[in-house]
Parts: C-alpha cells; sequence; structure tokens
C-alpha cells in the first residue's frame, strides 16, 4: 500500500472517499462507539461533575508535573523497578533494545500502545532480529496486514471480518484450509489458540499505561481482552512505555478518571479489565516479571507546557472526539497520515512532528465543535486547532492565494463604503448569472465550491441598499 | 417610539446582506413585533469570522474592531445567525484579549449580543408567533448556534406555535453540514460527503421544507439539494416565523418553485 503522511492528507481524503470498504465500516462509529457512549453517560447523573473533575486533576499535574514525575521515578525504584527517562523516540527505542539485549530476550510481546506506534518501536525491534507480536486482536490483525492503526482504541477499525479471515489463513499455516471463519466468534478462537503458544513462549512483554500513579509507582493498563495482563504477567520482563502527562498524584485520581474513560471510549462503565503494575514479581508472588521497567517519554511534550497547547496534555486517549468527528468519520484515520487521527491528532500531531509536517489536519475542521462537547477532560480541541492555524499564518505556512483572499477581504471589510458598493455590484452580477435559476452551477474561482453543489445565487440588492431605499421612503434616512 | 422599548442594533452579517436580505427584514419583523425598536448600523460589514478562523488574528481585530463602537450605544445586538453572533459573544473577548484598554467594552458588547431566535424567546419572552404555514418542515441544529449559544429548543418552540406547521426530526439534527466557513472550499471533497450526508438525511425526513438559522449551512445544504435536483425548499427560521415566505424565492430555488 501508499504510504499516508500528513502533508499527503488531502490525496489520502481523496483516496478514501472513494474507498467503499472503509466507507462502509465508518459506518459502525455510531451503533459502535457513539449510541453506547451516550446510553451509557445518561445513565450517569454526575458525568459532567466527574468531567470537571477529570480536568481539575490533570490541570494540576501538570502545574506540578516535575514533582508528580519525580515521585513517581522514586516509588518504582523503592519497589524494586526501574525508570528510564526518554526525550525522543530514538531514546526511547534505543532503551528497549538495551533491555531486550540485557534479558537475551529474542521474542517480545506487545499490549496495545500508542506509544509504540509513535516511536515506530515494532519495525525497529524486528531490525534487531527480535519477534514481535502484538497481542490486541486489532493491533494483532493491522500487524498481519503490515498497515498502522486508523483508530486509538479500534485499530482495525476499518478491515472487516473478512479480510481478517484472509490474513489468518495466509498466516496462521499448518490449519484445515476448509476451516469455517465467517463468524467473529471463530476468527477469535483461533486468534487465541495463536496467540496463547505466543504467551507461553514471551520473554520481554511492551506495554502501554493509560495512567502512572504517582503515590504508589504503579503503571496501570486498560484493556478488554485481557491480552495487556498476560502480556505483562507472563513476561520474564515487563516494559511499561508512556509519555510523561500519564502520571496522576493518587490512586483516587486515577479511579475517578477511569469513571470517565470507559464510558467515554466504548460506552463501558469500566472496560473489562483495569490492571495496575506495582514493580516486579515479589518474593512469594505466583506470578508477574522478574523485572519491571518504565520509560518515560517526553518527544515534545514538554514543550506544550505553559504554551496555548498545554490542555491537550489531559488527554486520556479515549477517541471520543474521532468517533464523534465528522470529518474522520468521512476519511478514517489513515487519511491523518500519521500516529494519532482525529481531532485530538490534529492538535498533537502539530506539536509532535511539526506544523509544516502537520499543517493541514488542524485547518481540516469545520470547528463543529462536537470534539469539544464530548471530551471527557473538557479539552478545547478546536479553540487549539485555531491556535495552529495563527501559528501557520504567522509563519506564511498557509498558501499564499489563500492568505491574499484573506487580506484582500479584510481590506474591502474595514472600510464600510466601498464595502457597500462592492457587495451591491457582485449582487447584482451573481443574480443576473443566476438567470433567473436561483442558482448557479459552475462559478470562475469557486470550484472548491461549485464542484461539490451550486452556488445559491443573491436575491439582487443587498439588505443595505434595501434598508436605505425603505428608510428614504420613510424620509429618515441615516 | 415609546422610551421603553428595547433599542436593538441589527448586525445583519455579510451573508444575509450580499444573498438575502428577506432574513434581514425577517429578523427586523420578528424584532418589532417582539416590542423592540430596530436599528440597522450602515458601516457594518462583516463579524471578522473568516479571517478568525483562518489564523489571521491581525485582519480579524481590522474587520472586528470598528463594530464595538458602531453597536455600543444599544440595549442589544442581534444577528440572524449563531455563528456571528457567537463570533462576537464568544469570540472578540478572546481576539481582543491583549488589549485591555478594549477589554471592558468588548466585555460589554459580547453581553448583550445575541441570536435572534433565542433573543425572541429567552429575552423578548416570545412563546408564540402569528405566522401561518402549512407542512411538514425539518430543522438543521447549526453548530455554532448550538454549541456555542445553546440554541436548541428556542426555534422549535417558536415554529411549534405556527398552526399547520409540522416539525419531522433529521436523525441527525446536530451533525454538522459540512459548510465550516472556507472549510468547505479548502476542503471541498469532505464537506462535499458531509453535506451529501446531510441531504440524505433531510430527504428521508419526507419534509418539503428544510429551516436552519444560518445562512452559511443553509446556503451549503440548499446548494446541494439543487445539485441532486432535490424539490425541498430550503428558507432561514426567521423567513418562516416573520411569515415572510412570500417575500422571497427558497434559497438556490428560482421564482415559482
Amino acid at each position: 500500500m501508499s504510504v499516508s503522511t500528513s502533508p499527503n492528507f488531502k490525496e489520502n481524503v481523496h483516496g478514501a472517499l472513494r474507498d467503499e470498504s472503509l466507507q462502509r465500516a465508518l459506518g459502525r462509529l455510531k451503533t459502535g462507539f457513539r449510541d453506547k457512549r451516550l446510553a451509557a453517560i445518561e445513565n450517569l447523573p454526575e458525568f459532567e461533575a466527574l468531567r470537571d473533575q477529570a480536568r481539575d486533576i490533570k490541570n494540576h499535574t501538570l502545574e506540578n508535573l516535575d514533582h508528580y514525575l519525580l515521585t513517581f521515578e522514586e516509588n518504582v525504584k523503592a519497589n524494586g523497578g526501574h525508570v528510564h527517562w526518554c526525550a525522543d523516540a530514538e531514546e526511547a527505542r534505543q532503551v528497549v533494545a538495551k533491555i531486550c539485549r540485557d534479558t537475551n530476550a529474542k521474542s517480545v510481546l506487545k499490549g496495545k500502545s500508542m506509544i509504540s506506534e509513535e516511536i515506530a518501536l515494532n519495525d525497529f525491534l524486528e531490525k534487531q532480529d527480535l519477534k514481535v507480536v502484538e497481542t490486541d486482536l486489532g493491533e494483532y490483525i493491522i500487524q498481519l496486514r503490515h498497515e498502522p492503526p486508523s483508530h486509538i482504541i479500534a485499530p482495525a477499525i476499518h478491515v472487516h471480518k473478512e479480510e481478517v479471515a484472509d490474513s489468518f489463513r495466509e498466516t496462521h499455516k499448518g490449519r484445515d484450509p476448509n476451516r469455517s471463519l465467517d463468524e467473529p466468534r471463530e476468527l477469535l478462537d483461533e486468534a487465541r489458540e495463536v496467540m496463547r503458544e505466543h504467551f507461553f513462549a514471551a520473554d520481554v512483554g511492551i506495554t502501554g499505561a493509560n495512567f502512572l500513579i504517582a503515590e504508589t509507582g504503579t503503571s496501570v493498563i486498560v484493556t478488554n481482552e485481557g491480552n495487556g495482563d498476560l502480556t505483562q504477567t507472563l513476561s520474564r520482563v515487563h516494559v511499561a512505555i508512556a509519555s510523561l502527562e500519564k502520571v496522576v498524584p493518587t490512586l483516587e485520581d486515577a479511579s475517578s478518571i477511569l469513571r470517565v474513560l470507559a464510558r467515554s471510549a466504548t460506552g463501558q462503565e469500566m472496560s473489562s479489565y483495569t490492571t495496575f503494575s506495582t514493580g516486579p514479581r515479589r518474593e512469594g508472588d505466583l506470578d508477574g516479571p522478574e523485572e519491571y521497567h518504565v520509560i518515560l517519554l517526553d518527544n515534545g511534550r514538554s514543550n506544550m507546557l505553559g504554551t496555548e497547547f498545554q490542555d491537550m496534555l489531559r488527554c486520556i486517549r479515549c477517541a471520543a472526539c474521532m468517533n464523534h468527528c465528522p470529518v474522520y468519520g468521512a476519511v478514517g484515520g489513515h487519511a491523518y497520515g500519521w500516529v494519532y487521527p482525529g481531532p485530538m491528532g490534529s492538535v498533537l500531531s502539530p506539536s509532535l512532528i511539526g506544523v509544516d509536517e502537520a499543517g493541514h489536519l488542524p485547518n481540516a475542521s469545520t470547528f463543529c465543535g462536537k470534539c469539544e462537547e464530548v471530551c471527557p477532560m473538557r479539552i478545547p480541541l478546536p479553540k487549539m486547532m485555531r491556535h495552529w492555524r495563527e501559528r501557520e499564518f504567522e509563519k506564511h505556512l498557509s498558501p499564499s492565494s489563500f492568505r491574499y483572499g484573506i487580506k484582500t477581504w479584510a481590506f474591502f471589510a474595514s472600510k464600510p463604503r466601498l464595502y457597500r458598493a462592492v457587495t451591491g455590484i457582485a449582487s447584482k452580477v451573481l443574480a443576473k448569472m443566476a438567470g433567473g435559476k436561483g442558482r448557479i452551477a459552475k462559478l470562475p474561482l469557486a470550484g472548491g465550491w461549485t464542484d461539490m453543489r451550486d452556488f445559491p445565487a443573491p436575491e439582487g440588492k443587498t439588505f443595505k441598499e434595501l434598508w436605505a431605499e425603505k428608510q428614504a421612503g420613510k424620509g429618515d434616512v441615516k | 417610539m415609546t422610551p421603553s422599548k428595547p433599542r436593538v442594533g441589527l448586525f445583519v452579517t455579510c451573508l444575509v446582506d450580499m444573498f438575502r436580505p428577506t432574513v434581514g427584514f425577517s429578523a427586523v419583523k420578528l424584532l418589532e413585533e417582539a416590542g423592540c425598536d430596530v436599528d440597522v448600523p450602515m458601516d457594518q460589514t462583516c463579524c471578522g469570522q473568516p479571517a478568525f478562523n483562518s489564523g489571521d488574528n491581525a485582519s480579524a481585530r481590522k474587520v472586528a474592531a470598528p463594530l464595538i463602537d458602531m453597536f455600543a450605544d444599544y440595549d442589544y445586538v442581534v444577528a440572524p445567525s449563531g455563528s456571528c453572533a457567537g463570533m462576537i459573544k464568544k469570540h472578540f473577548p478572546e481576539l481582543f484579549a491583549d488589549d485591555p484598554a478594549m477589554a471592558a467594552r468588548v466585555q460589554a458588547l459580547s453581553d448583550k449580543t445575541h441570536e435572534l431566535v433565542s433573543f425572541l424567546t429567552d429575552i423578548m419572552k416570545v412563546d408564540s408567533v402569528p405566522a401561518e404555514f402549512d407542512g411538514k418542515v425539518t430543522y438543521h441544529d447549526s453548530c455554532s448556534g448550538l454549541r456555542e449559544l445553546k440554541v436548541k429548543q428556542q426555534p422549535r418552540k417558536l415554529l411549534n406555535s405556527i398552526k399547520g406547521l409540522e416539525i419531522s426530526e433529521l436523525s441527525e439534527p446536530e451533525t454538522c453540514c459540512g459548510f465550516g466557513g472556507t472549510f468547505c472550499v479548502k476542503y471541498p471533497e469532505i464537506s462535499g460527503k458531509m453535506v451529501g450526508d446531510k441531504t440524505r438525511d433531510i430527504t428521508e425526513t419526507g419534509a418539503k421544507t428544510l429551516l436552519a438559522g444560518d445562512l452559511g449551512c443553509l446556503m451549503n445544504m440548499a446548494g446541494k439539494l439543487a445539485r441532486e435536483g432535490s424539490n425541498v425548499e430550503v428558507r432561514h427560521v426567521a423567513e418562516v416565523l416573520a411569515d415572510m415566505t412570500m417575500a422571497a424565492p427558497p434559497i438556490a430555488g428560482k421564482e415559482g418553485e
């Protein structure tokens, strides 16, 4: 497949809108996510208050981020674990590689982690001759398809079950070629059988973290498949990779945010599994890893602190914004061209890979405000997309024709008499072009409009012309 | 003029001024019937939103700043648009945040600015209109009015007061139509897909008329319906509430349609 990148956004969109299979898959967002979220929050009268609380917890943490990260580190060490501070993706990859070398690892199991995607970990580890297996079913499917995720909590949402069956037949050798894989249950059972072998053979288990709890030195993951638990408890070594802003002060704080997380994500009250990992296996423990490592990744986030983008660091990756975004719903996640799609990606990606690279993303929004309406952390996503547009405008990254258009329009709109004259003429010309049909099918310089829809014609005279005539008739023109 | 009448400065909006004066006159009529004294400052142009949403704050301020004095003497500023009213009410304070000298005046303007229909119901306590309309309409909740100004039940309340009018709701009345100001020409393919989903929803309601409170969205949906050859008529909600549907053909429709 061709590689989608953010600068290619428009080409990606063009392809996505013509991809019937994708369009059919995106149709599942409503019943799969939106309806369920609505039902869940309707059952929780204090949901709005919980959103305030969740926002406040994260705001407090971000204001004291150094303190809580250091406390977290101290407590991880006290429990016998290791903390690795990594400034960027390369550092993080090297740390993982070193852990694998030091522990003579041959195989790596992966729990679902967007940070892993962000630092492109799988490709890197495979080049180190490690066998890497994703254990989240969705991630496993896209790993088999050699694709990036198209959604942050449902990575294979663009894939249909027939395509999954094809991938399984191709990959899972030595099974009856005529076996039925028509039903989701059959796919699930086969994945489970295959996965089980991997679980028992795993050396290093890598997971993400939904929270890092400072007071206890604990990393927390939420999953629905239980794969994360097995990844981190059956492997000899557990490596949790997390970005800095995942830290919260206390267990109580994590619990508070958990109450809005699953409801916003999948409409569940809680995910099926919420797993707390505090250090390696202790004397007398029946299971658990021999080593416990946490990688604390910055990768651009500390640059967001103290800026108009700090609020973005409250994000808990529930995906409610993309599930409800009409743009995401139209084009899907791959069109965004990098790891994080949808409204949260349109704000975060420019912060992490640069606005010159990801400039389309904050522009590709109608500012309908639905994302902010559903965001459990009350992140003002449209406002921050507008801040990116400001930066683009300041840095002259927006197309010059567009800049010129805005400036020209502002010139006329700040000269009332000239503006009245020009709009008066334009109204008449456009009305004449419509020739009584009330609309114009093709308008020069307005192809963006008329390629998609007719251009409604003006009535003929402007309101101000008619108002002035009316007032003159009354004898009290201003 | 009785001195007790609230003085309303009508912010016509640039789109209504140029494309659909009937909406402006409908607004004047509704406001006067509600007991307001309506005036139209002739030097108004636009609220500056196209520049603001494009990241060009300097241009936005240049266009927006004159409005602050222009409307200073009115009791209220009313716009037949949730988007433009939202710009003045919610975003002017942001736009001029770095200018403490302006802050108080900007806040005063923000405080007294309202979207037309919610102004009628919430401030002027209008709960019915004497209009006549026979038939089934559907109503699209334009995003800015809905989310920035909480305009939702107000238009439905007044529409339901019209005898003979029946509202057939869209399956997703709160989903964006894909207009988005400059978005619709910057990303025409996404916009085209969104408005196509919207017109399908409109058609499925069986309504003969589509109403909304924002001309930008209406022009987008009307243009798409026209392109599809639909016979659904599109109008600004104020035209129906003011009983002025005879004053102009539907948006993108020809005389007599």
